[in-house]
């Protein structure tokens, strides 16, 4: 877990966000620890409230209260961001960390043409003229897909289409050249034509840019075709983590097998997918030991009473199991 | 094996205002002159993505929307010619599951009652025996008795679906419709949800019509699958001809997506088309003809496409 790695651009700690009221606290993500390395595409992925968004939204430093981060490091470019001011952490969003969002149709201001919105950043984080931004902004419409560039300057959001906006987002977060994105499910909300076409727009920029990238999503397909390396959320922890073909060859955690089993497990004569039984867990009513032991088809007595650490299994793969103990 | 449904040449057009203050109207076809028949038992899945009318056909069918033009007959039935008394009696053989389980149910209302409206409604069982019925039908979907008094607040959205489901089961219809049934729930329920329609589908002769983007869920469930695209029916066919031997272009691409192929060099859209086929803005493999006129569904029975290329 070296700081001193020169390989690792951003490197999680332990990190710990949590929700509290009055007589309780919610950890939204308990203790993770993950990295992603220069030029990666780590791929994030887990169900609805799993912790994944939350995880995102704590690298940016933008949890909304009561959430916040009460414990661990979040190193990134020679900085703990965890315990960054607000005003230097203004200066590394959107600067040296873009971030797109799930959401194409609320995330971009309705009433700015499209042009403005991309030379906002541009102009908040470096020191060009008018016409520099505008250029560069041009050249950003370009380079994200568009062809009319000069006209989509002028356009407003409501003009695009749903994949058009993704677009526009994605020239916004790589506006300021970024060593890192973070992209959270910013394909969920689009058709699978489009989708394909903003996967390989990314896929292209992350080479393009020499970019890493953070690629929070529920859709293991997904990270399939674009990741490298791979961590399995699960009620605020990262289950597994695994190098994505070993991954999809031969997933770690019994919760992983299961997920690659309901939707991969689809053989042509088989009767049945294989269901993981029960239903995810609210984060108030978390089971005791291992989180997925209610569920587990190989839970053990040891799993009712105590967590599972993480267990290395090889080179950058690990899992939280006690089948791999011994 | 009789014919359950039939539809044929149904259309629906929807006129939107352009902008807010125009007068000019764009006429949307939602449903563009589809045609099917579903034999009883089958399983027919709608796969598309989202515009391209498989909803707006599938409420079509049970008239939760008004056709302009076309036919649909159930179980020997003109629907679109019934009187309303009649038109009631069908309804309880021809149900619905919808995609949200959150807005489908009433929320102030225990699911008991949820369950128990649709069998004093149509007189199917007497008030007295209601409750061991609605036991049965909880046992039917996977929910144990402990339900019978909750609200749907205290369920999860799995557990919520079983109950819609039940809804829809209680009258013992003889056809099904499922309008995107596990696209709000998680990955790992989705699973359950879809293994339970499987149950349902061998335990009963039910005819279903399972609507779905989801081409994996669509293929695991379906005897036959039909691909829509913008209102039109572009590939139909036996599930398996569909699966490995897809003719058209667009089913080739949703098949590549869900086996996580790497990406084809994508075609720029264009819009540089009138008549021609609604899919040719993003095909891959468009010639001049594709710009020209729309395709007819051409082809045998277990396989049938509307593509230039494919024939």
């Amino acid at each position: 877990m070296g700081f001193a790695d020169n390989n690792r651009l951003l490197n999680v700690f332990d990190l710990r966000t949590s929700f509290s009221a009055d007589s309780f606290a919610l950890h939204a993500v308990d203790n993770i620890s993950f990295y992603i390395k220069k030029g990666e595409i780590y791929g994030l992925v887990g169900e609805s409230g799993c912790g994944k968004t939350i995880t995102a939204l704590s690298i940016m430093k933008l949890v909304p209260p009561p959430g916040e981060i009460v414990g661990g490091h979040i190193f990134f470019e020679d900085r703990d961001l965890a315990t960054l001011s607000d005003r230097d952490m203004e200066k590394i969003r959107g600067d040296r960390i873009g971030m797109v969002f799930q959401e194409p149709m609320t995330s971009l201001n309705p009433v700015l043409r499209v042009g403005e919105q991309i030379e906002e950043t541009l102009v908040a984080h470096k020191n060009i003229s008018k016409e520099e931004s505008k250029s560069r902004s041009i050249e950003l419409l370009r380079q994200v897909g568009f062809d009319k560039t000069e006209k989509k300057y002028l356009q407003y959001p409501h003009q695009l289409s749903g994949g058009q906006r993704q677009r526009i987002l994605i020239a916004i977060a790589v506006s300021c050249n970024p060593s890192l994105v973070i992209a959270d499910e910013p394909t969920t909300a689009l058709d699978v034509a489009t989708e394909n076409k903003i996967l390989s727009l990314l896929k292209e920029l992350v080479s393009g840019y020499g970019m890493s990238m953070l690629f929070i999503t529920h859709n293991l397909n997904i990270i399939k075709r674009l990741g490298q390396r791979i961590g399995i959320m699960y009620a605020g922890r990262i289950l597994e983590q695994n190098i994505v073909d070993d991954f999809f060859n031969e997933p770690l955690h019994p919760y992983s097998k299961g997920l690659l089993a309901s939707i991969f497990g689809i053989k042509g004569n088989e009767k049945r997918l294989k269901a993981i039984p029960g239903s995810v867990p609210r984060l108030s009513e978390l089971p005791t030991g291992c989180k997925f032991h209610p569920r587990c088809s190989f839970a053990m007595p040891l799993c009712r009473e105590e967590e599972p650490p993480i267990r290395e299994i090889g080179n950058e793969k690990w899992v939280r199991c006690f089948l791999y103990q011994n | 094996m009789g014919k359950m449904l039939s539809v044929s040449e149904l259309r629906k057009v929807y006129e939107v205002k352009k902008t807010a203050f125009s007068l000019k109207k764009d006429r949307i076809k939602a449903v563009d002159g589809v045609s099917f028949e579903l034999e009883s038992g089958k399983t027919i899945g709608i796969v598309g993505e989202s515009g391209s009318g498989k909803s707006t056909l599938a409420r079509c069918i049970l008239l939760l929307e008004e056709p302009d033009e076309g036919t649909i007959t159930f179980s020997g039935n003109d629907l679109l010619h019934m009187g309303k008394h009649e038109l009631k009696r069908l309804r309880k053989d021809m149900q619905i599951i919808f995609q949200d389980p959150y807005s489908s149910l009433n929320p102030r209302r225990k699911v008991f009652d949820t369950i128990a409206e649709p069998l004093l409604f149509h007189n199917i069982i007497k008030k007295k025996h209601v409750k061991e019925k609605v036991i049965e039908i909880f046992k039917k979907v996977g929910l144990d008795e402990d339900f019978l008094d909750k609200y749907p607040h205290e369920m999860s959205g799995g557990q919520r679906q079983r109950i819609a489901i039940g809804r829809a089961l209680a009258t013992n219809p003889s056809l099904l419709i499922a309008d995107e049934p596990v696209s709000s729930l998680d990955v790992s329920i989705q699973a359950q949800i879809v293994n339970l329609f499987m149950d349902i589908k061998e335990s009963t002769n039910i005819s279903m019509l399972f609507v779905s983007h989801d081409l994996n869920i669509v293929r695991f469930i379906s005897d036959e699958i039909m691909v829509m695209y913008s209102g039109k029916v572009l590939e139909m066919g036996e599930k398996d001809e569909v699966f490995y031997r897809p003719l058209h272009p667009y089913t080739e691409m949703l098949i590549d997506s869900i086996k996580g192929e790497l990406f084809k060099k994508a075609k720029v859209d264009t819009f540089d088309f009138n008549d021609g086929c609604v899919y040719y803005p993003r095909c891959n493999s468009r010639e001049p003809i594709c710009s020209k006129e729309m395709p007819h569904l051409t082809g045998e029975k277990e396989h049938m496409v509307a593509c230039f290329l494919s024939t």
